[in-house]
C-alpha cells in the first residue's frame, strides 16, 4: 500500500469512530451551521463534539502547517480527507471566514506573530471574523472606499462606516479596509484587523428579504487599531484584498456545489409530485428540468475539483476565482429556484414548525445575494473577459 | 490523481496539436468537401496519424499500440475537434478497438488498425436518436449466424473495412439481456450501404443486412452477453465524442475571441464592448465547465473506476459538452456578424461539426434522461 492509501484507511477509520451520526446529516438551516467564536453557543452536543475532535487533528483547516493549529497535509492528502468526508456525508465542522478569506491572507502577508497570534484561533473556532471591505459607496468600485485611518504613533484612528458586513453582530474581529493615503486609489489602502469590542465600534444588522439579518452596517468612531493589528506594509493593502477576494470567490463558488449523498431537489421533487409506474418523477418538465440542472451541476463539481488541484499545484490562472464564482453563485440561484418549484405550496410556508421556519424560501432568497456580494456576476465577467480572454478595454 | 493533464500528457496534446494543425486543418475539410469526395476523409491522412504510432493509443503494447488511456485518446480527439479534421480516429481507434479490447477478434484486426490500413465503423444505431434498444436479429446458421435488419447513422460504412454490429440473439428490442455484437467483415454477402452525405459534409450510411451470413468467431465476446463489450464501446465513444465536441467548441472560441480583438467597429475593436466581452466571458465559462468534466470522464474510465460513477461521468460528460459547444458555435456565429452566416468563413463548419457530434452516441436530452434514471426520478 502506498503512503497515501494507508492515509485514507486511516481517515476512513477516524471518521468513523469520530464523526457523531448528528453531523452526518444535511444542515436543515441557518441555526445549524457551526460557526464558532466567543458567544457561539453550539446546537448540539455532537456539534461541538465533532468541532473539537477535528480542531484537535487540526483538520478544521488540513493543508495549515501545524505550528498554525493546521493538519498539515499535503494537497493529495487533503483531496483524501475531503473525499473521505464526503463518503460519510460529514458535515463541515466549522464554517469560518477565518479559514476561508483572512487565514489564506494572514498565510501569504502576516509576520509571524501575527500567524501564532490569530491563525490557531480560527482553526480552534475560537474566535470568529468578518469582513470590513464595502462600503455606501464603495460597492463593486470597492477601491473607492472611504474609511480613514489617521496616524496616532503606534497605533491608527479609524473613522467610517463598511456596509454589507456579514454577521458583525455575531462577530468577534474583524478584518477591515480603510484608507491611510488620498495620493492614490488604490495605493492608499491599507488592511488592518481589530477587535468589534474596541471602543468607537457598532453594528447595526440590515433586515433582508429572507427575514434574517446576517448583514450588518458597521460605524467605526474614533477607533483605535495598532499599527502591529496592519496585515503587510502601509498603503499595500488593496494586494492583501485582491488575494483574500480571490480565496473569497472560491469559498462562494462552492456553493454551487451543493450538499453531497442525498439530494435534496431530487428528493423534494419525489415527495411532492411523485413516480409514475416507470419510476419517473410525474412533472416531466420538471424531471427534465432538473436533470439538465444535475449535469451542469456535476460537470462544476468536477470544475471546482479541477480548479482546487490547479491552485494547489500553483498553475491556477489568478482570474479562476472570477470564473468559478460567476459559475457557481448562478447555478446556486438555479437549484434554489428549482427547489422551489419541486416543493410547491410546502415550501412557500415561512414561519410553521413543519417547514423549519421557512427554511426553504429563506434561503431560495439569500441565494439571490449569491450573485452580488463578493463582487457581482457582471464583475466576474468583466474580470475575465479582460484577465483571460485579454479582449481590449473599452 | 489531479484533475489536469500531468506532464507526458501535455507533451502528447502539443505533438497532436502541431501535427493536426498541420496536416489536417479546416481547410483539409473544406477541400475535401468541395472536391465532394466520396470517402469522406483522406486515406493518406489515416496513415500519417498511424505513422506517429496513434491508431494503436488504446491497444495494449503487446499488441503493437501505444498502450496509453482515454485521457491521451481525448488529447488527440480535442485536436481532431479543434480542427475539424474528418478522420475515422474516434470509430476506429477509439470506440472499436475497446470493443475488440481482449476479445479473439482483437489479433485479427488490432495489426491493421495499428497500420493505418482498416477503418471500422460502428453499426449500433437503427432510428434517428440513440437508444439502448437493438432489434437487427442474429439467428443461429450452420456454424455461424444469419443477420437481418437495418442499422443507420453508419459514419464510414460505406468505406468501413470492419464493422461492429449489434444485434439480438434473443428477446425483444427493449431488452437489456439478448444482444450479441459481430465484427463484421465489409465485403460480407448480403450487407450493402446507401451513403449519405449529412450537414457537415461528412458521410454516414444506411446500413441494410439481408442475411449476412458470418461464422461463429465473428462473436465479439459471448453469445447473448454483447452487452458488455458494447458498452465498452459506448463508454469510449460518448467519451471520445465528448473530447472531440470540447475541441469544436473550444477552436469556435478561440476564432471567435479572436475576432472580437481584430474586428472593428465605431472606430474601436468590438470586443472592447461590454455586451460582447460578458458574452465571451460566459462562453468561456460554459467550456472550461465542460472540459473539467470530460477529464473526469477520462479518469475514471482509466482507473477503472466503479462502473455506476464511471457511467455517470461518462454521461455528465457527453451532455455537459452537447450544451456548451452548441452555445460556442452558436455564440461564435452571432458574434461574427453576418461573416459568419457565409461558407466562405470556416466558423459555420464548426456548427455544422458540433450538431453531427451532439448527436452521436446520444445527445444532451439522452444522457440527461440516463442520470436522472440512475439516480431514481
Amino acid at each position: 500500500m502506498s503512503g497515501l492509501d494507508t492515509f485514507r484507511a486511516d481517515t476512513r477509520v477516524w471518521l468513523a469512530e469520530n464523526c457523531p451520526p448528528e453531523m452526518r446529516e444535511p444542515v436543515r438551516s441557518d441555526a445549524d451551521i457551526c460557526w464558532g467564536g466567543r458567544h457561539f453557543a453550539p446546537s448540539s452536543p455532537a456539534q461541538k463534539d465533532w468541532l473539537d475532535r477535528m480542531a484537535a487533528r487540526g483538520w478544521t483547516v488540513p493543508d495549515w502547517p501545524k505550528e498554525y493549529g493546521g493538519g498539515g497535509l499535503s494537497a493529495a492528502e487533503t483531496k483524501v480527507l475531503r473525499e473521505e468526508m464526503a463518503a460519510i456525508r460529514a458535515r463541515n465542522p466549522l464554517n469560518s471566514f477565518g479559514i476561508s478569506m483572512l487565514g489564506p491572507a494572514l498565510l501569504k502577508y502576516g509576520t509571524e506573530e501575527q500567524k501564532l497570534e490569530h491563525l490557531p484561533k480560527i482553526a480552534r473556532g475560537e474566535i470568529r471574523w468578518c469582513q470590513g471591505y464595502s462600503e455606501p459607496n464603495a460597492g463593486s468600485d470597492l477601491a473607492g472606499l472611504a474609511a480613514s485611518a489617521e496616524d496616532g504613533g503606534d497605533h491608527y484612528i479609524v473613522n467610517g462606516q463598511k456596509v454589507w458586513t456579514s454577521y458583525a453582530d455575531k462577530a468577534d474581529w474583524i478584518f477591515c479596509l480603510v484608507r491611510t493615503s488620498k495620493a492614490s486609489k488604490q495605493g492608499g489602502i491599507s488592511f488592518v484587523l481589530f477587535d468589534m469590542e474596541s471602543p468607537g465600534v457598532s453594528t447595526k444588522p440590515i433586515l433582508l428579504i429572507s427575514g434574517y439579518s446576517p448583514f450588518c452596517e458597521t460605524f467605526m468612531d474614533n477607533v483605535k487599531v495598532p499599527k502591529a493589528n496592519r496585515i503587510h506594509d502601509e498603503n499595500k493593502g488593496w494586494d492583501v484584498a485582491k488575494y483574500l477576494l480571490g480565496h473569497e470567490r472560491e469559498m462562494i463558488s462552492g456553493m454551487g456545489l451543493g450538499g453531497g449523498g442525498r439530494n435534496p431537489l431530487i428528493e423534494g421533487a419525489i415527495a411532492t409530485v411523485g413516480l409514475d409506474h416507470d419510476g419517473r418523477l410525474a412533472d416531466p418538465v420538471l424531471r427534465t428540468q432538473i436533470a439538465l440542472f444535475e449535469v451542469r451541476a456535476k460537470a462544476f463539481a468536477a470544475m471546482s475539483e479541477r480548479f482546487i488541484d490547479e491552485l494547489k499545484a500553483g498553475r491556477a490562472h489568478p482570474a479562476q476565482p472570477s470564473m468559478m464564482k460567476y459559475v457557481g453563485t448562478e447555478l446556486n440561484k438555479d437549484r434554489h429556484e428549482l427547489m422551489m418549484a419541486a416543493g410547491g405550496s410546502d415550501a412557500l410556508e415561512w414561519e410553521s414548525e413543519r417547514s423549519n421556519t421557512g427554511a426553504a424560501p429563506r434561503a431560495w432568497l439569500r441565494t439571490k445575494a449569491n450573485s452580488i456580494e463578493g463582487g457581482t456576476s457582471e464583475v466576474q465577467l468583466n474580470i475575465i473577459a479582460k484577465r483571460i480572454l485579454e479582449l481590449p478595454g473599452a | 490523481m489531479p484533475l489536469y493533464l500531468n506532464e507526458e500528457q501535455t507533451m502528447l496534446r502539443d505533438t497532436a496539436k502541431d501535427f493536426v494543425a498541420e496536416h489536417a486543418p479546416v481547410s483539409h475539410l473544406r477541400a475535401l468537401r468541395d472536391a465532394n469526395d466520396a470517402t469522406g476523409f483522406s486515406r493518406d491522412l489515416w496513415k500519417q496519424f498511424a505513422e506517429m504510432g496513434l491508431n494503436g493509443i488504446l491497444i495494449p503494447e503487446a499488441q503493437g499500440g501505444l498502450g496509453l488511456g482515454h485521457v491521451e485518446a481525448g488529447v488527440v480527439l480535442e485536436e481532431i475537434g479543434r480542427n475539424l479534421s474528418p478522420s475515422p480516429f474516434l470509430t476506429t481507434a477509439v470506440a472499436a478497438v475497446e470493443a475488440l479490447k481482449g476479445s479473439a477478434q482483437a489479433d485479427r484486426w488490432f495489426p491493421g488498425i495499428v497500420a493505418g490500413e482498416t477503418v471500422a465503423a460502428l453499426a449500433i444505431d437503427e432510428g434517428a436518436k440513440h437508444r439502448d434498444a437493438v432489434a437487427l436479429k442474429a439467428e443461429r446458421s450452420g456454424n455461424g449466424f444469419r443477420l437481418t435488419g437495418a442499422k443507420r447513422f453508419v459514419t464510414h460504412g460505406h468505406v468501413a473495412d470492419l464493422l461492429i454490429v449489434a444485434a439480438r440473439t434473443a428477446g425483444s428490442p427493449d431488452d437489456a439481456e439478448g444482444v450479441t455484437l459481430f465484427a463484421v467483415p465489409r465485403d460480407a454477402a448480403g450487407l450493402t450501404a446507401s451513403p449519405e452525405r449529412l450537414a457537415d459534409s461528412s458521410l454516414a450510411a444506411r446500413m441494410a443486412f439481408e442475411g449476412v451470413e458470418v461464422d461463429a468467431d465473428a462473436v465479439i465476446g459471448e453469445v447473448d452477453a454483447g452487452r458488455d463489450p458494447l458498452g465498452r464501446l459506448l463508454r469510449a465513444g460518448r467519451t471520445g465524442a465528448a473530447a472531440e465536441l470540447l475541441g469544436i467548441g473550444g477552436g469556435a472560441m478561440d476564432m471567435t475571441v479572436g475576432y472580437l480583438k481584430e474586428r472593428k467597429q465605431f472606430g474601436v475593436a468590438i470586443g472592447s464592448f461590454q455586451a460582447l466581452q460578458h458574452r465571451a466571458a460566459h462562453l468561456y465559462s460554459e467550456m472550461e465547465v465542460a472540459r473539467a468534466a470530460v477529464l473526469k470522464a477520462q479518469q475514471l474510465l482509466d482507473t477503472g473506476a466503479d462502473a455506476e460513477m464511471v457511467d455517470g461521468a461518462v454521461s455528465i460528460a457527453k451532455a455537459i459538452t452537447g450544451m456548451a459547444t452548441t452555445l460556442s458555435v452558436q455564440e461564435g456565429i452571432q458574434m461574427h456578424g453576418g461573416i459568419g452566416m457565409t461558407d466562405e468563413y470556416d466558423i459555420g463548419f464548426y456548427m455544422k461539426r458540433a450538431r453531427v457530434l451532439a448527436e452521436m452516441f446520444g445527445d444532451v436530452g439522452f444522457h440527461a434522461d440516463r442520470l436522472a434514471k440512475a439516480a431514481g426520478y
